[in-house]
């Protein structure tokens, strides 16, 4: 149904011709662009609804002194419905140390959430399928756990602020929030999202559309193919800025694994956008010593730039 | 009554102290505002969710911006009590 709608746009109301570069493009642009944000508002709503009954503080007890390995597994489940975002990692990180989460469990947490994160999950599904959807989430949370469980095992809580072990909580029992709330916040909530990101999606699906139409099929095979050693990790290094766009960056990515880039440097490069935030890093330093910083880029990048690897091997 | 916004300075915190001054304002009672930035202060409520509301040392509202009815409604709570 959406597909004649946006053939009925470009091909009647704009009177292009199918199968032109130009017709191809527009039609391309209009029939992605009402999916994503169909499939953003009504997937946003839900998982919000389902976040708020998880707020960081219930997280936080379910894993305060959870042991290393389950632990890991749990945090990097629970950064998925968990509500995060970048500028409530200081607290959060603090809130987890002086509870008892180990250093880690908590990092397995703070890895997976922005990773495996909603819009990044929608536009993932929306525009390459359920399947590649599937392995990222798959992968992410590998990477989170395996990623925590390496950092435990390095016992680097000595490169954590010394301020952030003497932080004391109260414990706060909050009221239960009535449906009508949950429903107002999951509203409130895709409201903000949207105006966070729709220019992004506009943008990065009209770029899309563009190379969908103009660019030729195999423009890429060259340089992103799986048989160029070194696009894995380039792929990482120019996603690495790219930060918060996810939703302007996938589209893009998805026509350019369509003219030949490798499904592992696609997957490597989304995992750099989301995980391996600047910003991030820079708001972690305030509870964080620079080695340790440094050491968790060290080992995403490893895993990541290995899961492209992966993959280029076994579906190149 | 004793009002403290908790937050390290992100927008939905200036939001929320926007909407509690307006519920203040519409209650037509006085009450003592307090933006609360630091991370050990804030912590100390056991919040880790910003922005929060605190009414008289009560943590009310965490990792939200509520409307303004809603903080009417809770100030209200707090005034009947």
């Amino acid at each position: 149904m959406l597909q004649s709608f946006a053939d009925f746009m470009a091909y009647r109301v704009f009177g292009l011709t199918p199968l032109s570069p130009l017709g191809g493009a527009v039609d391309f642009f209009i029939y992605d662009t009402i999916k994503i944000f169909i499939m953003l508002a009504l997937i946003i709503f839900l998982v919000s609804l389902i976040r708020s009954f998880f707020p960081a503080e219930r997280t936080k007890k379910l894993l305060s002194h959870k042991r290393e390995f389950l632990g890991n597994i749990l945090a990097a489940l629970l950064g998925i419905v968990t509500p995060f975002c970048s500028c409530s990692a200081v607290p959060v990180f603090i809130g987890f140390v002086e509870s008892g989460v180990p250093l880690g469990v908590t990092f397995s947490f703070l890895i997976s959430s922005p990773m495996v994160n909603e819009v990044a999950l929608i536009m993932l599904w929306g525009l390459f399928g359920w399947k590649i959807a599937a392995i990222y989430i798959g992968t992410g949370l590998i990477v989170a756990i395996v990623g925590g469980i390496i950092i435990g095992k390095l016992k680097l809580e000595y490169l954590v602020e010394e301020y952030v072990y003497n932080i004391k909580m109260t414990e706060t029992e909050l009221a239960a929030l009535t449906w009508k709330e949950r429903i107002n916040y999951a509203g409130g909530y895709v409201l903000d999202i949207l105006k966070k990101v729709w220019l992004y999606v506009v943008i990065g699906i009209a770029i899309g559309g563009f190379i969908h139409g103009y660019a030729p099929a195999d423009f890429l095979v060259k340089y992103a193919g799986p048989n160029n050693f070194f696009a894995v990790p380039l792929a990482v290094l120019i996603g690495v800025p790219l930060y918060s766009n996810a939703a302007g960056i996938i589209p893009i990515v998805h026509v350019l694994m369509e003219k030949g880039m490798a499904m592992g440097t696609v997957l490597a490069f989304m995992m750099a956008v989301t995980a391996l935030s600047l910003p991030e890093m820079i708001i972690l330093r305030k509870v964080l010593k620079p080695k340790l910083i440094g050491i968790f880029i060290g080992i995403m990048s490893v895993a990541i730039i290995f899961v492209g690897y992966l993959f280029n091997a076994i579906m190149g | 009554m004793n009002l403290k916004i908790l937050g390290t300075g992100c927008s939905n915190c200036a939001k929320m102290e926007k909407a509690t001054r307006e519920a203040v304002a519409k209650l037509g009672i006085v009450a003592d505002i307090e933006k609360v930035e630091d991370m050990a202060r804030i912590m100390s409520y056991g919040v880790m969710s910003t922005p929060a509301l605190v009414v008289n040392e009560e943590v009310k509202i965490t990792g939200r911006v509520p409307n303004v009815a809603k903080i009417i409604e809770i100030l209200q709570t707090e005034l009947n009590k």
